[in-house]
């Protein structure tokens, strides 16, 4: 690939992701403004994160139109940080469970 | 023995078969500026880094048996008599949001070889970044003021603090080199330094500050909403 031509998209897409995230961002805000809370709270707040991530990284960083070599690159090292997340919820229940049977008053 | 390079397939088969062409022919794996690899690699890790402090977060959130200071209140404030909460911190995703735009339109302006927009952009970036610095530094202050440290605090558990204070002040590190970044290179763009290199450069900066962007996507739905 020549060093001189690169990602050109229409000024349009960037303008309604744009949009999106401060409408999504608005929504999670809102989120907290009028005390949802429960499993609805976790639900909305990681859909609206997962929605505002994955928009940032396709559009903004036009991972959309990279090819899959580099998406692969990007995103297979990531399932260690799944295992990783798992490990440690995990070990922080038992730890918590631990702590509530022992250090209890 | 002459090995001919098959280039039929040059970057342009898709999905699977075309990776595996990307990985087998005889010429670069990858179909990028190597700078702009350079500065994904570079993500990568530092996505790892990020990944780490929310983990741990995540640990000593879940282990610990008191009581976890509620975000929602404790980043409230009074705006004109009325109670707000988490309001600088939905300001401050927004003023990131907005730099984040304004960053992809330069990217764009700077491949239309428009220098003048793309610098012009690139600052207006810099210095929403450097605002969102300002307001972290504003609430950090508000914090320590209140007694929050980085092994106790009042309002409840003191995991609290040092996880408070690694993860935004990795973040806002991060915010402040980039608005460094952007600076330096908006001033190589508006006096023409790149006319001969070409413009990748933008989007290789673009990367770094959207990505900062995205680590604060994380942070507020984990740290502040949750």
């Amino acid at each position: 690939m020549s060093e001189t031509s690169g990602q050109q998209h229409p000024v349009g897409v960037y303008l309604k992701v744009w949009i999106l995230l401060f409408v999504l961002s608005t929504f999670s805000y809102l989120v907290d403004f009028y005390h949802v809370e429960g499993y609805l709270r976790w639900t909305l707040i990681l859909i609206f994160m997962a929605l505002k991530a994955g928009f940032i990284l396709a559009i903004f960083m036009h991972v959309a139109w990279e090819r899959l070599a580099l998406k692969y690159v990007l995103f297979v090292p990531l399932s260690a940080v799944a295992i990783l997340i798992l490990l440690m919820a995990i070990e922080g229940d038992y730890t918590f469970l631990t702590r509530e049977t022992f250090f209890d008053q | 023995m002459i090995i001919e390079t098959d280039t039929s397939t040059t970057y342009t088969d898709p999905g699977v078969d075309g990776m595996v062409s990307d990985w087998s022919a005889d010429r670069q794996a990858f179909d990028l500026p190597w700078g702009k690899l350079m500065m994904w690699i570079f993500l990568l890790s530092d996505t790892f880094i990020f990944s780490v402090f929310l983990t741990g977060y995540m640990n000593v959130r879940m282990s610990q048996t008191a009581v976890w200071p509620n975000p929602s209140e404790v980043f409230a404030l009074e705006v004109f008599g009325t109670h707000m909460p988490l309001i600088l911190i939905a300001i401050m995703t927004f003023v990131l949001i907005t730099s984040s735009g304004t960053m992809a339109m330069a990217v764009n302006y700077a491949y239309n070889g428009d220098r003048r927009k793309t610098a012009i952009l690139m600052g207006a970036t810099a210095l929403l970044g450097a605002s969102f610095v300002g307001m972290q530094a504003f609430e950090w202050t508000k914090l320590i003021e209140e007694g929050v440290r980085p092994w106790g605090n009042p309002m409840g558990a003191a995991q609290f603090g040092s996880a408070f204070f690694m993860i935004t002040g990795f973040h806002g590190l991060h915010v402040t080199a980039g608005v460094i970044y952007l600076s330096i290179v908006a001033r190589k763009v508006a006096r023409g330094d790149y006319e001969e290199k070409g413009y990748a450069i933008v989007e290789i900066t673009g990367l770094y500050w959207h990505f900062v962007d995205l680590v604060w996507v994380f942070i507020f739905a984990f740290f502040y909403l949750w």
